[in-house]
This record gives structure tokens, sequence and C-alpha cells, in this order.
């Protein structure tokens, strides 16, 4: 069983800064880690080796050199071994470019050793789009199956896996042929404490680098901003919420004004007819 | 078993650093332990890191270490209520190569150092805890962390766990503190401009200052104060041992408030924007609580050895070069495949004839002095500023008349004999 992670280095977003002149991240502001749903990616890989019993688990990451250091996190967590693809080719990169990069990177990793299953974080906490999963499926010519929140069952001997998705209004249960690619959330599991053998490993580890030219059969125009059609056609920051108003005074005071507000709104508690 | 190395160093400040780095430099197999997220994501320091040390260890640092700036004035302030007498030196012969310190963020500062250590060969590995030291026969042998198949082993186990060294502890190499024996300090990196530090310190771009701020400062009691100038921030803390804090009810965060508000301060701080909090313990105990630093398989060094000298505000440095001294009688110990307490006993020897103990020794009874003759803080510092507005005050009374009424005030209030006592005190403890 070969898993491939597809992960990506982000900018913290619970910490970072907004440039206020040009509305973008200003990404010195916040610390680089790994995607937070890419880590319950990488550990639902080593759950589901764990499940079947033995398999390769590796991890790819498009992005800068310092790049890296998510592949060792995923290390960290339970991976075998790291991939970056890392180019001047790359940058600037949208949804469509980068999945059609990591699509090429997979199929040289799949000329290695066959690729069972791709696991993808649900979407990036940086550009919230979730559209790279699905691209990288598509152009694998795999089914997509996203939202995944439990694998269910793996049968090796008939390459079927049962997967329960999440919906908007309840649950799915899917089975699919694999390969196939899944996208998970946090709720698929919890983070393990890594053991200190996988913090050694991940220290000493130096990932594999491939440049553009390490990639076969590349349509260059497809790469990087070139390949990029998106346009962003205006950022703005969301006005912060305000704050909720505080109710001071006595006991008797406050409820009083809390039984004023509750009239104001009133309309808010109206039953349906 | 698991994976054995050579050396295993717990904790990455700049003693662990020092210690890592110079030890992978000679081609040892080095494991450091850091229990926070990143090296510095848990280290304190006022902000002077000196020159020398750190040197000896990365030669011509300066050009690629993530410094503030370089220290070209050092101020001393005799704070009273609403006045405050000051004395130091500015010479520009420090804002040039070689400098003479800098000051220093440590969330920046020490992942650089460390990962200088990497690039030498260091494995470094953070968000883990080490529980307690493993001993067999009487000997350390490795570690055990917090983390699951968490056990790995070494020939020498370095804690360079910090001031609070509860592997140290748990060894029953030190007791637990006394009061007096540790401060606490707190301090705040407060955001302003360049160009407001500028001016209001009288500094160019590359030119940093440092005020170290005595009497009203901690309300009088032991202890000290600081101002250092950041790039674009500027770092005030203060801080007193924990026995003058229990003694005068004291609360930390109440007199780093004090402070922030006082009239001789506030001005430098106007507009500045809160950007940091942060508190520490610092080992003041100085030469009488240096504990045991070397046993079978194991070496204690910098703050966990309370190697740190409160009256010059050293702490860093000694840390630096008592990791260099622990990595060196290492690299001796593997040449002599003897890491038993007499071959690790080196480093004690080494400690003992550097500056760091020969200084240590020379203030031995100073903190004991100042604590227990309470007087040079709450009394000779307002006594300074007293005499110096009488002195400066031009109102026609004569200067030699003038001096006359200010030793009348000073032996009036204490004693002739009193005050020769005290001053006589004072250079006994620091001479």
């Amino acid at each position: 069983m070969h898993i491939v992670v597809c992960v990506k280095q982000v900018p913290d977003t619970k910490i970072i800064k907004i440039n206020p002149k040009t509305n973008t991240l200003d990404r010195r502001s916040a610390p680089a880690i790994l995607n937070p749903y890419d880590a319950h990616a990488v550990q639902e890989a080593v759950k589901i080796r764990k499940m079947v019993g033995e398999g390769t688990i590796s991890v790819l990451s498009m992005g800068p050199p310092q790049a890296t250091a998510v592949i060792k996190k995923s290390i960290e967590i339970g991976a075998d071994k790291g991939y970056l693809i890392s180019d001047r080719a790359f940058a600037g990169a949208d949804t469509l470019a980068t999945s059609y990069a990591l699509s090429k990177a997979l199929e040289r990793i799949a000329k290695e050793e066959p690729v069972d299953l791709v696991i993808c974080g649900l979407h990036a906490i940086d550009g919230d789009t979730g559209q790279v999963g699905p691209g990288i499926a598509r152009r694998m010519d795999i089914p997509p199956v996203t939202n995944v929140i439990e694998v269910t069952e793996l049968n090796e001997k008939e390459k079927t896996i049962l997967l329960k998705r999440k919906l908007a209004n309840g649950y799915q249960l899917i089975q699919a042929d694999y390969p196939c690619l899944m996208t998970v959330g946090k709720e698929i599991n919890e983070i393990e404490y890594s053991p200190m053998p996988n913090m050694i490993k991940a220290a000493r580890y130096e990932p594999i680098i491939w440049s553009v030219n390490d990639l076969e059969n590349v349509n260059r125009p497809q790469l990087g901003l070139k390949g990029s059609p998106t346009i962003v056609g205006k950022m703005f920051t969301p006005p912060k919420p305000e704050g909720g108003k505080r109710l001071e005074g006595n006991s008797d005071e406050q409820v009083n004004q809390l039984m004023e507000v509750l009239q104001d709104k009133k309309e808010l508690f109206l039953t349906a007819r | 078993m698991s994976e054995k190395f050579d050396v295993i160093v717990v904790g990455a400040g700049p003693a662990g650093t020092s210690c890592a780095y110079t030890c992978a430099k000679n081609g040892l197999k080095v494991l450091q332990i850091e229990r926070g997220e990143y090296p510095g994501s848990k280290n304190v320091m006022g902000g002077v890191l000196y020159r020398k040390q750190m040197e000896e260890i990365i030669p011509e640092f300066w050009k690629e270490a993530p410094l503030e700036r370089p220290v070209v004035e050092q101020r001393f302030w005799m704070m009273d209520k609403e006045s405050v007498v000051t004395f130091g030196y500015k010479g520009l012969e420090w804002g040039v190569e070689p400098y003479n310190n800098f000051t220093v963020l440590r969330a920046p500062f020490d992942q650089w150092f460390a990962k200088k250590g990497i690039e030498q060969g260091v494995l470094l590995i953070t968000e883990t805890v080490v529980l307690e030291c493993i001993v067999e026969n009487g000997k350390v042998i490795g570690v055990r962390t917090d983390r699951p198949d968490g056990e790995v082993y070494a020939d020498v186990v370095v804690l360079a766990d910090g001031v609070n060294s509860l592997l140290g502890k748990q060894l029953g190499y030190h007791n637990e503190f006394r009061p007096d024996e540790v401060a606490l300090t707190v301090m705040e990196v407060i955001n302003l401009p360049k160009e407001k530090i500028n001016d209001r310190f009288n500094l160019e771009d590359n030119q940093g200052c440092t005020i170290e701020l005595f009497g009203d400062s901690t309300k009088g009691n032991l202890g000290t104060a600081f101002i250092y100038t950041n790039k674009e921030s500027i770092n005030i803390g203060v801080g007193t041992t924990l026995s003058s804090m229990i003694k005068a009810k004291l609360k930390p965060y109440d007199l780093l408030d004090y402070l922030k508000t006082h009239v001789m301060i506030k001005p430098f701080l106007e507009g500045g924007e809160s950007a940091e909090y942060l508190a520490h313990l610092i080992p003041e105990g100085g030469y009488h609580s240096v504990p045991k630093v070397a046993g079978n398989g194991v070496l204690l060094v910098g703050d966990a050895a309370q190697l740190v000298n409160a009256i010059h505000r050293e702490g860093s440095n000694m840390a630096m070069a008592s990791g260099k001294m622990a990595a060196e009688t290492i690299v001796e110990a593997k040449s002599r495949n003897d890491f038993s307490e007499s071959t690790l006993n080196i480093y004690r020897e080494k400690l003992y004839d550097s500056f760091i103990i020969k200084d240590l020794e020379k203030y031995k009874d100073a903190a004991h002095t100042f604590e227990n003759h309470p007087q040079y803080f709450k009394d000779y510092v307002p006594m300074m500023n007293q005499a110096a507005s009488k002195f400066f005050t031009v109102d026609g009374t004569s200067k030699r008349e003038k001096q006359k009424q200010i030793m009348r005030s000073i032996t009036g209030e204490r004693g002739t004999l009193k005050v020769l006592q005290d001053m006589y005190r004072a250079w006994k403890a620091v001479k």
C-alpha cells in the first residue's frame, strides 16, 4: 500500500497580520506551519497503514526550499519519505497550476512505486479554496472523495475503500475503487504525540527536492503564474466583529436590562407557524 | 535499546547550544532536546549579549546573527521618586567592530544559534520534555522524554535545562532554592518607531543604549531595573530577589507598572505599543549556590549550574563559556573513552579556573550584604539625590557651605560611624 499525502506550508493565520495598504498577508508577521488539515491527512495515512499492516507513506509539497520544514514535520507524524517540488517556474501558481504541478510530481512518484491512495487536507488555511485536491484527482483520472470523516473499511483484495463523508445536511457512506483521492478535515482523527524515534528520524531527514527539470512531460505554460487564470478582483479585510454589550450594575439592574434587550429582539424567538 | 548518541544536550538556550555546537563541530554525535516549540520560545533575558564569549564559538557572528543594536552607551541611574543621579559611559569605539556587546531579542537569536548547531550536525528535537535522567549503577546513561518510546541514550548527558534545573534537582545536585537565591524578573517589549528611539536616547540607527536603574526603580528593594534599546522596540524590566518580594509584599507586575509610570521613565515609553510580556527566574545565589557540576556521565551548564553574575548582569556569556568548556571536556573524555566523574571533573576545573567562578567568588557576599543591609538601596540612593539637588541648586549659599550641609545631613541621618561602616561593608562585599 503506497499512500501519498499532499501537504502545504502556510502562515499561521491565527496570528498573521494584514498589510493595511495592500490588504495582503504580511507573511513575515507569522511563523510558517504545516497546514493543520494536512497534519490530519498524514495522521490518517499512518492510521490506514496500521489498519492494513504495512505500506509506504510519502508526502509531497510544492513551495520554496524552506517548505522542507513541513515535510520534516510530516516525518515526525509518521511519513516515510518526502518530496518537495521547488522551482521558480512554479512560483505564483493558483489552484489550477498547483494541481497540475503536483499531479506531474505524483506521476513521477508513481513510477517509483505505484500510488494507491492520495490524501489531501480539506483546504489550506491561507487560501481556503479546497480546489487543489479535486484538481489533482481530475488530472490523475481517479475518483475524488471530499470531506471524509472516517475510513470505515479497506478491502485490499477488491481494491475498494469505504469512506464516510460529512455533507451539509448529514452523512454519506461511499464505496470507492482505489486508487482514489480523499480530502480530510480535523474531525477524522486526533494528531498523536509523535514517538521519539520519529522525532530523531525527522531531525535527520533530508527531503528529496525536485526542480521542474526532474518532472516529465511538463507543459510549461501550465505552470506558475503563466498557468494561472485566476484574477484577483478586489481584496478587502472583513470588518472585525463588534464586541458584545456588557450589562453593568447590580443583579436587578442587569436582569432588567437583559429583559429589555430580549423584548427588543423578541421576533428572534418566535416559533415558525 | 533505542539509539545511542555521544552526547545528549537538554535545552537549547545559549549554554546548551554552545555545548551542542562545539561537540558536533568536533565530530561527536549530538542530540539536543528542547521543550519549547522552537529554541528561544521559552527563554527570557534582559537583552544584552556579550561579544567576547560568543565570538569564541562563532567568529564574527555579528555579520550574520540577528542582533538588535551594538551598545555604545551604558547608563546607570540612581533613582528617587522625582529625581535621578546618573552616570555612564558612551564610547563610539563600541559601535564598530569588534564591538563590546549587543542588544538582542532572544527568540530570533536562539533560533539562529541553534541553526548553526544543526549545520554542524546537531540533531535538534523540539516540543519534547525530558522527564528524567536514566541512571544505572550510579551513572547517567541517557534521558527519558515524555514521548512514546521516549528513551534515548548517550555517553554524556549535559543539563542545560535552565535556572530551575529539575533534572539537576532530581539527581540531588542542588536543592530547592531559598527565596534569596533567585530573582524574579518581569519585562515587557514595547514597540516604538526607530526614529523615536534614536531621538529619545540620543542614538544613531546602529547604536544602542542600556540603562540600569537602582533605588526607587525597585521601590528601594534589592534588585535592579533596566531599559535596553532594540532596533524598533525597547525592553523594560525589573526584578528583585524573591525574598525581597515576599518581605515587601510586592507583586512583580505591580513593580513593572510602577516603573513604567514613573515620572523619570514615562517619557521614554510614550506612544509605545506593548508587544510582549515575559517573566523568568534568574539564579542570583552566586558562588555559594553553584551546585555539583559534574558527575558520572553528566554535566551541568549555564543557568542550570547557577552561573550568573547578578552585579554585572552577566549570564548569557557565562552560559556560553560554560557550554563550550563542557563540550571540550566531553571531547577529551571521548578520546579517553572514560565518562566517569573523575574525567568529567576537567570541566569543573576549567570552570573554577576561568573568569566565571572567579567573578562569582569576588561577589560571593555582595547579594547577602545588600540583602541584610537594605540601607544601600533604601537610604543612600535618595540621599545621593538630595545631595545632588542641594549641590547644584543655585541659591546664594557658598559651595563649601553646601558641602558641609550635605555631609552633615548624611552623617546626621545615620551617624558618622555608621556611614563609615556601611562604606567599608560595601567595599568589602565587592572588592
